[in-house]
């Protein structure tokens, strides 16, 4: 699904030069759930951005389901990222003036789904995420975990082949930041891969595999019964 | 570009932001009220002297005797210049460009009329039968002045619907005879003026010719008037030139002494007010367009501020499949229906405030049908949504150069 050779990226601020990824090598298969973890600095989120594609890197290659990733327009970035890829984040990144359903369905409005079919389809993915009864509510009348919820079914509305969340649980307290990890393994189960950013051990625990980054190199992948010795 | 769903969603936004939006809105809709009321003003200034000018002929060149103030071939200044007969009948005659002529021979004051036991004190004018085209003089019944009358000195009146109405009563006036200082004319015509001031409905006309005659004038007007039909000012100058250069001769003075003619080219005067409108106009559409621009501006200013603060809308937007286009014709569209809407709400109150305020004005000179007109409107249209692109570009390219990643960093 995500096959990652000799990744490299740097950023230039005026005369530094500051290399992040120092020749990433990974590959992803279909359905895993994979968490990333790194200290901060590590280079964790530039991975993230650019498997999602929000972000370009400078040399090596990126295959997103065999097809390759590199040097794309804007335009056929966001087609990208729109097809295949859902976002959720650690500050949820919900649009505030819209309610719940009109988050979910935003993904659709941009496949030009009609207003009617797109909303109809939130409700159902609102649903799916017990959140039905909140689908007229703006973001700020909700929750952490409600909001999160609420992401959720916007990162599966399009029926992405990835779902990319970083620090999902950041926000949340622990009681919350285990029923988001539910969620996002039931996501998983249903077959979409799924990749986590984060620091926290107990969530990395709950997923199939971690990918530990250092000074821009992947040092160590683990298993979660690994995780503990590690620790 | 144009698909409902945009609308929907440019629609949603604005009515979230509806303070930011009003404040927007507000300013355009002003600069286009202000711009609307000045420019009817103008046309209602414009209006009204030429409502000022419709009782008369604007081509017209009126001339009157003076006094000489140079000495010329030998003769004293001071001498009194006393137009004759014969000026009138040599212009008629010799001068090229001439369209109508009428020489006028004044009775003196207002006269004495009467009919039966009715008096009224009334101005008598003297005139030549031209003197109907160049007064604009509409006749509601029978005739004016004809050559016979003047040829022959018949004793017969042309009168208004004034003095009709003052000395006749319900009787009908044709063919009566009223008296003018103690002497009957009969009357042939009634007529009415089109000047809107009616000082000319006070005048009762006679024929130049009986006037000299009853009067005690022979052959001799106070002044006469003509006109130059679509002459040019330029050449309606060198007309009157000409014209005073002959009277100079016959009556031999220095054509260059200002003092000895004197003489009036409404053309000339036409022309000046003309002139007066075009720079008026030109100062209008400057402050307006000034005014709008600043509205441009503004928009312009607050769209880009509305693009810094909606960073991480419009970034969030990309992640999830927005394209840099749709951005863009997001940002543009905002504007651009901003600006339409505010821009014509300020339009149709300023007509409105024009229209209400039209019949206040109905009396008051030099002012008259504020009003804009119809191009005017759709031109202001067109260009509203114009203002309304170029306020969006700048601010929408902005928005599109937003990189996902970037708005999307926490805080």
């Amino acid at each position: 699904m995500i096959h990652l050779k000799q990744l490299h990226k740097s950023y230039v601020t005026g005369n530094n030069r500051l290399h992040v990824l120092k020749g990433i090598d990974l590959t992803i298969e279909r359905g895993e759930l994979v968490s990333v973890m790194g200290s901060s600095g590590s280079g964790k989120s530039t991975l993230l951005n650019i498997i999602g594609i929000l972000d370009a890197y400078d040399t090596g290659n990126y295959y997103l389901d065999d097809t390759l990733i590199k040097n794309l327009n804007e335009r056929k970035a966001a087609y990208y990222r729109n097809q295949m890829i859902g976002f959720v984040f650690q500050s949820f990144n919900l649009i505030s003036f819209k309610n719940a359903m009109e988050n979910v369905a935003l993904p659709l409005y941009y496949q030009k789904v009609g207003r009617k079919k797109r909303n109809k389809i939130a409700l159902e993915y609102l649903e799916r995420m017990g959140m039905l009864e909140w689908a007229m509510h703006t973001p700020g009348e909700l929750s952490g975990g409600q909001k999160q919820r609420i992401a959720i079914a916007r990162a599966m509305i399009s029926r992405p082949k990835i779902i990319l969340a970083d620090e999902p649980t950041g926000a949340l307290d622990s009681k919350t930041s285990f029923e988001v990890m539910e969620i996002m393994q039931e996501v998983n189960r249903e077959g979409i891969t799924v990749i986590i950013v984060t620091h926290e051990h107990d969530i990395a625990e709950r997923t199939g595999r971690i990918i530990h980054l250092q000074d821009g190199i992947i040092d160590k992948e683990l298993k979660p019964v690994e995780l503990q010795r590690y620790a | 570009m144009l698909d409902g769903d945009k609308w929907q969603e440019i629609l949603s936004t604005i009515s979230k932001n509806k303070l930011r939006t009003f404040l927007t809105a507000f300013s355009v809709a002003w600069g286009i009220f202000m711009l609307v009321i000045l420019l009817g003003s103008g046309t209602g200034l414009q209006n009204g002297i030429n409502r000022e000018f419709s009782g008369e002929a604007t081509n017209a060149i009126w001339i009157w005797g003076g006094q000489t103030s140079k000495p010329y071939k030998g003769m004293k200044p001071g001498r009194h210049i006393r137009l004759k007969d014969a000026d009138y009948s040599e212009t008629k005659s010799n001068i090229d460009g001439v369209e109508y002529i009428s020489g006028r021979y004044y009775i003196g004051g207002n006269s004495q009329v009467s009919y039966k036991n009715e008096y009224g004190s009334f101005n008598v004018n003297s005139a030549h039968p031209d003197f109907m085209h160049i007064e604009k003089i509409e006749m509601v019944r029978g005739r004016y002045i004809n050559v016979i009358d003047i040829k022959k000195w018949r004793k017969v009146a042309i009168i208004s619907e004034m003095v009709q109405e003052s000395l006749f009563k319900d009787e009908d006036p044709m063919g009566k005879y009223l008296k003018l200082n103690g002497i009957p004319f009969k009357v042939v015509g009634i007529y009415t003026d089109l000047d809107i001031r009616n000082r000319g409905l006070r005048t009762i006309y006679i024929p130049i010719t009986s006037a000299q005659a009853v009067f005690n004038g022979r052959g001799r007007i106070h002044n006469f008037v003509v006109t130059t039909g679509d002459a040019s000012v330029a050449e309606s100058k060198v007309i009157e030139d000409n014209i005073i250069k002959s009277i100079a001769r016959r009556h031999t003075f220095d054509p260059e002494d200002d003092r000895a003619i004197g003489h009036w080219n409404a053309s000339e005067n036409y022309q000046q007010f003309q002139n007066l409108f075009a720079g008026i106009r030109i100062f209008i559409w400057m402050i307006g367009v000034g005014t709008l621009i600043a509205g441009v501006v503004g928009v312009s200013n607050i769209m880009m501020i509305v693009v810094t603060e909606r960073t991480k809308e419009i970034g969030i937007r990309k992640a999830i499949g927005a394209t840099p286009g749709s951005v863009l014709n997001l940002i543009i569209l905002e504007s651009v229906l901003i600006i339409a809407v505010s821009g014509y709400t300020g339009m149709v109150m300023g007509i409105g405030l024009l229209e209400l305020l039209s019949p206040v004005f109905e009396n008051i000179p030099f002012i008259y049908q504020p009003e804009i007109d119809v191009k005017v409107a759709v031109a202001a249209t067109v260009i509203l949504v114009l203002c309304g692109v170029i306020a969006g570009y700048m601010p929408s390219r902005k928005a599109a150069r937003i990189k996902p990643v970037i708005a999307l960093r926490d805080e």
